[in-house]
């Protein structure tokens, strides 16, 4: 890819441009789940968060992970996170605060040893690719689909029993009286 | 538009109806009970209990008939048939169809009016049935979540019973866990060798070069950790006496035999799998197997709870069918005439006994100590007499299924230079005849408290279930031989 016309000392693609933009919002937005003092805000930081990063997975040619992590985790789980925060309305209790807090003192160290961990160990080898290695058939939606409906189908058949036993089983549950 | 033709082109494993059939019965009897229970408006149970009754006698019909035919597979390779998987879906269909028979009466003295028992059963032993009869490593996780999960919902279903309410969430925590290492282990191998089936992950194991014998012994630990768990091999097994305790005991009855045959038959195949790794996990399995045996029968000495007791001598059992497995495997025979034959016949023993005990349920209020099953022998003869001859199973005197079990498995422990596990096996079933005494002798005693112990009338349905189990572990011994004329082939 060719790079942009932009009075730039270094030579910028535009997928770069496009990768920087998304892992920011992703970025800001995973701080934004820990800053956030209302529980409410910071299950909202992470519902965006998940977006983000479906919409990075869609970039990299992974279509069907990117619309599961929608619907999985952004749908479902947080929808779920939401309703039980709200439900709650769980504030953050006064008497949690504690006079000598040693927790910034343990975490800020072990945050940054983890960031330096995985900048060696993950930024450093993957910094030069530049291009999409899978294959553009490999994990889409199409692919995924053949295999479940030839070779996984019977697994695919007993998983909708289990699933109605997690239904009936739940609903047996939840019921006080007959 | 070749690609779009090429993706849209999708040719369907071929499939051999008959290889599911009992699965596929089981299911749709689920279904149909379902249904039933949603669409009637009375508690009336008799419709659910006929459906599910028949629903399961054409099961094991399906899976009987099929005992002799040649092995093979479909969908995939995701279910397959040997004369293995046959006599297990057999025994399950029967197990299933025998606590049915006694529930309705149970859950009704109980007072216990969740209807959703019926389909519940029937589905968990179809997931028990995928796991035996399957060599893909995935179908036998989703048969064993089927199974688990309608039974963390079964245990906790006496509402107003905290221990009830306990059994539940201990097995669901416990279980749960289990359910992870298994998975943990199967991602493990998948990652070593690409497969999740059994036969092409034993020719990795064979063939398997120096860097993936890490990971292949790392996963192998991990799923043998997550079935132990399942089939309650010590050290894994503490939360089996306070599961079965506090579970009704009709829930009870299909746990100690139905989720036992099926994690033991999984873990009897991954085992065969593994056998060309066996000089890492032997030594292992080998003193878990004598801790099995061992310690629950000392622990059942001391207790006051029948259903506990009876929830060690499962334990101890698991543990003399390891010893068969182990053998099995070890002399290369990977014979599974003996494993499954103690099986049948451990099943019907283990639900004879839940059933009888299932009696003191009374009105809502049920006692499992020793006391009250005082002078059972005055109120119901029948339910006290075939309760000895379960005992006399368990214990393993010779007329029953239980002593040729053990004999058998004695044999093909000595067979393949296992003498030391035979040995313990000898002793064990010596020890276990103290605490299997005191249950009869409980149940034979009649003083003045016991003429005042009320327990629940037999009915039709107990009565069959009691004749059926006593019949089939006395007919053992008329049913060994051909049984093992076909599971030889």
């Amino acid at each position: 890819m060719n790079p942009l016309p932009l009075p730039l000392p270094f030579p910028v693609t535009g997928n770069q441009v496009g990768f920087l933009m998304l892992a920011g919002l992703a970025m800001l937005m995973s701080i934004g789940v820990v800053v956030m003092k209302s529980p409410v805000r910071a299950a909202m930081c992470l519902v965006l968060n998940f977006f983000v990063l479906a919409f990075i997975y869609f970039t990299l040619n992974a279509q069907m992970l990117g619309i599961t992590q929608i619907m999985v985790y952004a749908g479902a789980i947080m929808v779920l996170f939401l309703f039980v925060v709200m439900l709650l309305k769980s504030h953050a209790p006064a008497f949690n605060k504690e006079k000598i807090d040693f927790k910034p003192a343990v975490a800020v160290p072990l945050g940054l040893a983890m960031f330096v961990m995985i900048g060696s160990q993950v930024i450093w080898p993957l910094r030069s690719m530049s291009t999409i290695k899978a294959d553009n058939s490999y994990g889409g939606p199409q692919a995924i689909a053949k295999v479940l409906f030839t070779d996984y189908v019977y697994p695919f058949e007993i998983i909708s029993i289990l699933l109605l036993v997690g239904v009936v089983g739940s609903v047996l549950l939840a019921k006080r009286k007959v | 538009m070749d690609k779009v033709n090429d993706l849209y082109n999708m040719t369907p494993p071929g499939i051999d109806w008959m290889i599911i059939m009992p699965v596929l019965v089981a299911c749709v009897t689920g279904l149909v009970a379902f249904l039933w229970m949603s669409l009637q408006k009375e508690r009336d149970t008799t419709p659910m209990v006929l459906t599910t009754l028949v629903g399961m006698a054409v099961s094991a019909y399906t899976a009987f008939a099929q005992i002799n035919f040649s092995n093979a597979s479909t969908f995939a390779n995701m279910a397959m048939r040997d004369s293995m998987s046959s006599i297990l879906q057999f025994s399950l269909a029967v197990i299933c169809f025998i606590v049915v028979l006694f529930s309705d009466a149970y859950l009704k003295q109980k007072q216990i009016a969740f209807r959703e028992f019926y389909p519940l059963t029937v589905w968990a032993t179809a997931g028990a049935m995928i796991m035996v009869s399957t060599q893909n490593l995935l179908m036998m996780f989703i048969g064993l979540e089927v199974l688990s999960i309608s039974l963390y919902v079964m245990a906790g279903m006496s509402r107003y019973e905290q221990k009830s309410e306990e059994s539940a969430m201990k097995y669901f925590l416990l279980g749960a866990f289990a359910s992870a290492f298994f998975l943990y282990g199967i991602a493990f191998i998948y990652g070593a060798t690409g497969s999740t089936n059994l036969d092409q992950i034993a020719v990795a194991y064979a063939t398997g070069n120096r860097e993936m014998l890490g990971l292949l012994v790392f996963g192998t630990i991990l799923m043998l950790i997550g079935l132990s768990f399942k089939a309650a091999f010590v050290p894994f097994h503490q939360w089996t006496p306070d599961v079965y305790q506090g579970a009704p005991t009709n829930v009870t009855a299909f746990m100690a035999a139905a989720s036992k045959v099926a994690a033991i038959g999984a873990l009897f195949r991954v085992l065969i799998a593994a056998a060309p790794l066996q000089s890492y996990w032997m030594p292992a399995m080998f003193w878990i197997a004598i801790l099995t045996m061992t310690i629950p029968n000392l622990l059942a000495l001391v207790q006051k709870d029948v259903k506990r007791v009876l929830g060690f001598s499962s334990i101890a059992n698991a543990g003399y069918v390891l010893v068969a497995i182990l053998a099995a495997v070890k002399s290369g025979s990977n014979n599974y005439a003996t494993v499954c034959i103690y099986l049948v016949g451990y099943s019907l023993m283990t639900l004879g006994s839940f059933a009888v005990i299932s009696l003191t349920a009374k009105q809502g209020k049920e006692g499992t100590s020793f006391e009250d099953l005082n002078g059972l022998w005055k109120r119901s003869p029948l339910a006290a007499g075939t309760l000895v001859i379960f005992l006399a199973s368990l214990i393993g005197i010779p007329p029953t299924g239980g002593f040729f079990g053990k004999l058998l498995i004695f044999q093909d422990a000595v067979g393949a230079h296992l003498t030391p596990l035979a040995i313990v096996l000898a002793v064990n079933s010596v020890i276990s005849v103290y605490y299997y005494l005191r249950i009869a002798l409980a149940a034979m005693v009649v003083d003045d408290e016991g003429e005042k112990t009320v327990s629940a009338p037999m009915t039709p349905g107990l009565q069959s279930a009691c004749i059926i189990c006593a019949t089939g572990v006395i007919a053992m011994l008329f049913l060994i031989s051909p049984l093992q004329s076909v599971l030889h082939r």
